[in-house]
């Protein structure tokens, strides 16, 4: 048994190993990135337009609506950090319903990954909301005695993103994994659609943590200017 | 032996306290559903999130039991004790 799908190994040539976490990340990229290139090839404004494109106009508008609502500001610069992390775990996770294929965000290389772009766009976003100054400003904000705890919180929650969705997604193909030793017919089918439905709403929460760490970063920022402004 | 008991120990105890803060939590936000019904959408994205931030400290206890499981980092030490 596996408990991560870094242990499988496809292909090897000398010190480059192509194990099944980078093999089904790029699957996934090839039908995030060849998807929306041929849906987007011919793009109209007709209401006769193709269903594909109805599709991923709903897609769009619905994620651009969960931002307008979590982070109250114009979601236009959100939207190409949170939506990527969104779909790409999504369907992360949608495609286990296929044999053979597992998780990507089942190992903890990838999430980490992916938590680590979340540590470095808060400080990116803050600052180029900001300035530097403005920024680092609000480590040490109701006092200075605040300053590592403000740092340490940075850290553990990069780690606690990470280790949340790995946690989930690898919890789910373990167990179906021990079901099928045990009761081989019909209970994993039904654990394999509800770790779908885990998976999606794990991207779901993965967004919206990163898109609320985003903007409690710019808005602290909005909120000393403020109380500088009126005190 | 003794680490597979840990497991046990380890998953067990710490399913207990997420469990009572995610009842908790679901139970104020029915209240809030019931009193409130025109802003169902920020409670329940609220809910979700806040869910999960009390859940991930089950998932913590998870992976501990997992690696103490499946990875032990000792694992080498005790073979070559025991050997």
């Amino acid at each position: 048994m596996e408990i991560s799908p870094d242990n499988i190994i496809i292909w090897q040539w000398g010190f480059i190993v192509l194990n099944a976490t980078i093999l089904y990340t790029w699957l996934v990229m090839a039908i995030l990135v060849l998807g929306s290139w041929w849906v987007t090839r011919h793009l109209s404004v007709e209401p006769q337009m193709s269903p594909w494109q109805n599709g991923l106009e709903i897609i769009v508008n619905t994620i651009n609506t969960q931002i307008r609502g979590a982070a109250q500001q114009d979601p236009s610069k959100f939207l190409p950090l949170v939506g990527t992390l969104f779909l790409f775990i999504a369907l992360a996770n949608i495609l286990t319903i296929f044999p053979v294929y597992e998780s990507p965000a089942g190992s903890l290389s990838t999430t980490a990954a992916l938590a680590l772009w979340v540590f470095v766009a808060v400080p990116w976003f803050g600052i180029r909301n900001s300035g530097l100054k403005g920024y680092l400003k609000h480590f040490i904000q109701p006092s200075p005695f605040m300053l590592p705890f403000q740092i340490i919180s940075e850290i553990s929650r990069t780690i606690s993103l990470a280790v949340r969705l790995f946690g989930n997604v690898m919890s789910t193909s373990l167990l179906v994994a021990i079901l099928l030793s045990i009761v081989p017919l019909f209970f994993p089918a039904v654990m394999r659609i509800f770790g779908v439905l885990v998976g999606v709403i794990q991207a779901y929460v993965f967004a919206i943590l990163t898109l609320v760490y985003i903007a409690s970063g710019m808005q602290a920022q909005k909120q000393t200017q403020q109380h500088q402004e009126n005190g | 032996m003794v680490s597979i008991f840990t497991a046990g120990l380890c998953i067990g105890l710490g399913a207990i306290g997420p469990a009572i803060g995610e009842g908790l939590a679901l139970a104020n936000a029915m209240r809030a559903l019931a009193q409130q019904p025109d802003k169902t959408n920020t409670i329940t994205r609220t809910l979700f999130v806040g869910m999960a931030l009390i859940e991930s400290t089950a998932i913590y206890c998870f992976v501990v039991s997992m690696i103490l499981i499946f990875a032990n980092p000792f694992w080498n030490h005790f073979q070559q004790g025991g050997a």
